[in-house]
């Protein structure tokens, strides 16, 4: 049995313990805004937070997370309204959307580590996160302007209770 | 025939010295080795322990790690200090034993005067030598108020009712008495005796490190017989496969290991500079050193400072630490063509890359870690293998395990393009099949392929 946090709230799963962690995430779990993309990796579409951090979903094994603080896109924040997810919308980021969650979760753990990035830092971080949709320009224009929000109202950290 | 005569008295005169000194020699060595036993006791009632000690006696324990080597791991575990840990040597595989107060499987019927003599001469109560594989090389040096303190812990845990496996092969049939030729060739027995020329916190470091928590176990070479190679006190070794780096000035990170950092890695799990604990180094800080006095590994971090002559050294960190924060970024920015740059950006980058001026807590940097400054590959590739979980290493976050998202060719790409643009040292050579070897240490892949 595996007890860990899921968006703040206690989860128990009795499942194989080398189960990815995004399986159990969308199909044991029901929360199906984490995307399955490469399954090795290298893509960023299944990111989420595990304390505080941006953590490949799948290819995390669910024995590595007993006790650990997990955050989806779902839990991000409880409006929907982290600066991240703001700045993506009035940009309108999105294209086919189907990597947007990882790329949101990427970019609101960036913004933790470096409140003020710069195109290299967002290259090195965002770098891993994959856009066939090639909506990169859009993407590094919202952070800086979720960056700028976040200076504004408060910390970027808000919603995701747990910390890196 | 005079002369044979007197030849023959003299040949007749060697031979009896030779028979009287093998005597004599044989006498004294059994004398040496034979140990009486120390009468059975009848368990001592939990109640006949005052709470401090008991208390006093657990942080011993965690001091020494007991737990660690005298739970069982594999077949899905076992009771805590129950027994039968495996221990992979090049003599066979031990398993050690039941050291819970069950009278008939533990150490229930054991005086403290027993236990005293287990850990300072490695004898059983019963008199048999102990295997060295039980550190008491390290633990002789340990004061009797610890160990009777300790006794007391260990007398008032739950007792439990377990044997060990049989030892591996030859050692399930190599008489004991040998054990007691090995002592004589590479054990001192003998308390800590302080330092005068240094202070009391190093004193109390060095009375931890060299006894109780037996660093050098792990982190000083050993010879052919299996003792600490003298004279290459904390060069490094290899432990579960995995390289125990060297603890002196002989380490290769290329900023210093200072107290500081020390501390935070035996403390917490995690150095700002030089990463997280990972491998059979974790437990260290996690179950045992989070759970004594703060103190006690401000002390174990001092005396290794001393160790490492980090004072000595820690000038050139400035400017290590700046050449690591520029490597960090080589590669990553802008238009990339090289596939094995790429490779890393996709997988590797997202979390490890770091901006000047230092690393932020939770990106370990590469550039900075023993795993790409060591002579060979295999700690990268142990940690690319199994990851990091949630209780290792950085508490509360994960590394996750590429096993099934990178091959050997993989790994082998990554690992010589680190070692090619983050330090200055030479390539490693035959990384793939390094790779393969390391792929074996895992016995099983940590997650299932998702893909």
């Amino acid at each position: 049995m595996i007890t860990f946090r899921l968006n703040g709230r206690d989860v128990s799963l009795d499942v194989p313990e080398d189960t990815p962690l995004l399986w159990a995430i969308r199909d044991d779990l029901g929360l199906t805004g984490t995307k399955f993309g490469c399954g090795v990796g290298q893509c960023g579409a299944c990111t989420v937070h595990v304390g505080g951090r941006a953590t490949r979903s799948c290819i995390t094994p669910i024995s590595a997370i007993q006790g650990a603080d997990v955050t989806t896109i779902e839990g991000l924040d409880p409006q929907g309204s982290h600066p991240v997810q703001q700045a993506w919308r009035e940009i309108q980021v999105p294209q086919c959307g189907y990597c947007q969650s990882g790329q949101i979760m990427q970019a609101a753990s960036l913004l933790k580590d470096y409140p003020s990035p710069t195109d290299e830092e967002i290259d090195g971080v965002m770098g891993g996160s994959l856009c066939r949709c090639m909506t990169y320009i859009r993407i590094r224009k919202a952070i800086k302007q979720a960056a700028e929000l976040a200076r504004n109202y408060g910390s970027a950290t808000e919603g995701d209770s747990s910390n890196g | 025939m005079s002369f044979l005569y007197s030849g023959g008295k003299v040949l007749k005169r060697i031979l009896l010295a030779i028979v009287g000194l093998v005597v004599i020699g044989g006498g004294g060595f059994l004398w040496y080795a034979w140990w009486p036993g120390i009468p059975k006791i009848s368990p001592p009632a939990a109640g006949s322990f005052p709470a401090a000690k008991i208390e006093r006696g657990r942080i011993v324990a965690a001091q020494g790690y007991c737990a660690e080597c005298h739970t069982r791991t594999d077949l899905g575990g076992g009771p805590e200090l129950a027994g039968d840990y495996r221990m992979v040597t090049p003599f066979g595989d031990i398993f050690s034993p039941n050291i819970t107060p069950d009278p008939e499987t533990g150490l229930g019927n054991w005086s403290e005067a027993a236990l005293r003599r287990a850990m300072h001469y490695g004898v059983s109560r019963d008199g048999h030598h102990l295997l060295p594989a039980f550190v008491y090389d390290h633990f002789t040096k340990m004061s009797d108020a610890d160990i009777s303190d300790l006794y007391a812990w260990i007398m008032t845990r739950k007792p439990e009712k377990m044997t060990p496996r049989p030892n591996g092969f030859p050692l399930s049939i190599t008489p004991r008495i040998v054990m007691a030729g090995w002592k004589m060739m590479f054990f001192t027995p003998g308390r800590y005796v302080n330092d005068p020329k240094h202070d009391a916190q190093w004193n109390r470091g060095a009375y931890l490190a060299e006894g109780a928590s037996h660093c050098g176990s792990c982190h000083t070479p050993r010879n052919l017989a299996g003792a600490e190679k003298t004279g290459h006190a904390y060069n490094g070794s290899v432990v579960d496969g995995w390289i125990a780096p060297p603890l002196n000035a002989t380490n290769p990170t290329p900023t210093v290991w200072t107290e500081e950092e020390l501390f935070q890695y035996l403390r917490n799990g995690v150095a700002p500079l030089h990463g997280p604990a990972a491998g059979p180094m974790s437990p260290v800080p996690h179950s045992f050193l989070s759970k004594i006095p703060e103190s006690d590994v401000r002390a174990i971090a001092h005396y290794f400072a001393w160790v490492d002559h980090a004072k000595e050294r820690e000038a050139g960190d400035t400017k290590a630490l700046a050449t690591a924060m520029e490597a960090s970024r080589k590669d990553l920015t802008g238009f990339q063509t090289d596939p094995d740059a790429r490779l890393y950006q996709g997988a590797c980058a997202a979390c490890h890359y770091n901006a000047a001026p230092s690393p932020v807590l939770g990106r370990p940097e590469l550039a900075l870690n023993s795993a790409l400054w060591l002579n060979e590959p295999t700690n990268l590739y142990l940690v690319m293998l199994r990851g990091i979980s949630n209780e290792e290493g950085q508490s509360g976050v994960v590394m996750p395990s590429f096993y099934k998202a990178l091959s050997d060719k993989d790994m082998a790409r990554i690992a010589a393009w680190l070692r090619r643009t983050r330090t200055t040292l030479p390539p490693w050579t035959d990384l793939e099949h390094k790779a393969a070897e390391a792929r074996k240490l895992v016995e099983q892949s940590p997650v299932n392929a998702s893909h």
